[in-house]
């Protein structure tokens, strides 16, 4: 997008192409909040503790892992160890966010709280100095606001359901995560790692308390990378990165 | 400790992994290992809930309507449907087989 273009843009719209992605981004991440509601609660979570999560740590995958390994009948210690690891790439993002708008003050505060996959993919897929700093703002109040409402929204609604099962909720979080796993599978690399990871986590279920399998799966992953390093020493390029989903976006 | 305990630690140490990245100097995360494992770290977490949520049950591994979940969504992501039609599709597919007495 050059500026010329931008400017095009701008004289059709009043809002940037970065506005535009980020507000589609929120709409559709935001409904899928309401499962989060409504599962959260009937992991056995109350409604406070439910909206807690989502203002408090709001980062959708570490939502889902932590009701998630409850759910499953995991321990308090082993779902905040999953909702933990699965927000590492969140460092890695907000690296990224400090190279290219460095916030300062309460903004760097607030900016940290805002940073997860969507705002900082949306941030990283445009050019303009502006506009990834506008991408990034806009991506992350509105799906801040849009995931706290209908997390509250779902968490009334679950309360009414007298068997989530019976909705689907369940399949709906499997294939959320399936949905979210999905754009890093664009190599051959994840897809063998994301198999043996799934592999190690059905055959250990039996086995381990649950939620443990998931933090397997994790040294699973820091094993692999330190056995097999990408040939071209440097790339990153056989793990998608964020940015890469972001352009696709 | 409560489940309050562990909610408020969990929100605590989401926003140490945040705000850490802010705060620690670029040229520390330089290294290629490090955005590598962080990289493949994410996969395996992912497929690994991705597993655990399919086939989690209270006696180990528990097979039902959650695997027609997981092949709708498949579909869905190989028309490349929306997220949300992903997970919509989903929840009819568990939703579904279930009204019809599977799983």
């Amino acid at each position: 997008m050059t500026a010329s273009s931008d400017r095009q843009a701008l004289g059709r719209s009043r809002l940037t192409p970065a506005t535009r992605t980020g507000l589609s981004i929120a709409a559709a991440v935001s409904l899928y909040g309401i499962s989060f509601g409504a599962l959260s609660v009937a992991s056995g979570l109350t409604l406070w503790q439910t909206v807690a999560l989502s203002a408090l740590l709001f980062s959708g995958g570490s939502q889902f892992a932590f009701i998630g390994v409850l759910a499953a009948g995991g321990t308090g210690a082993a779902a905040l160890g999953a909702s933990t690891l699965l927000s590492a790439r969140n460092t890695i993002y907000a690296v990224q966010m400090k190279a290219m708008f460095d916030p300062t003050g309460w903004r760097r505060l607030v900016s940290a709280q805002l940073t997860i996959d969507e705002s900082a993919a949306n941030a990283m897929s445009q050019t303009d100095p502006a506009e990834r700093r506008r991408g990034f703002w806009v991506t992350g109040i509105a799906v801040y606001l849009g995931w706290n409402l209908a997390t509250v929204v779902g968490a009334l609604l679950g309360d009414f359901v007298a068997e989530p099962e019976a909705l689907g909720l369940d399949g709906a979080v499997v294939a959320a995560f399936l949905g979210l796993l999905w754009p890093r599978l664009r190599a051959r690399e994840p897809w063998a790692l994301a198999v043996l990871a799934a592999l190690v986590t059905v055959l250990t279920m039996p086995l381990l308390p649950a939620g443990v399998p998931v933090l397997l799966a994790a040294v699973v992953a820091a094993a692999w990378g330190l056995l097999w390093r990408p040939r071209s020493s440097g790339t990153r390029t056989e793990v998608p990165t964020a940015e890469a989903e972001g352009a696709r976006r | 400790m409560t489940l309050w305990t562990w909610v408020l630690i969990a929100c605590a140490a989401v926003y140490l992994t945040k705000i850490a990245g802010y705060l620690v100097p670029g040229s520390w995360l330089e290294h290629p290992l490090v955005g590598r494992i962080s990289g493949l770290m994410t996969v395996a977490l992912l497929a690994s809930l991705v597993a655990m949520n399919t086939a989690s049950g209270d006696d180990g591994v528990v097979l039902d309507a959650r695997l027609g979940a997981l092949a709708a969504a498949a579909v869905a992501l190989l028309l490349r449907a929306p997220f949300l039609v992903v997970v919509l599709a989903g929840a009819g597919a568990a939703a579904g087989l279930r009204a019809f007495g599977l799983g």
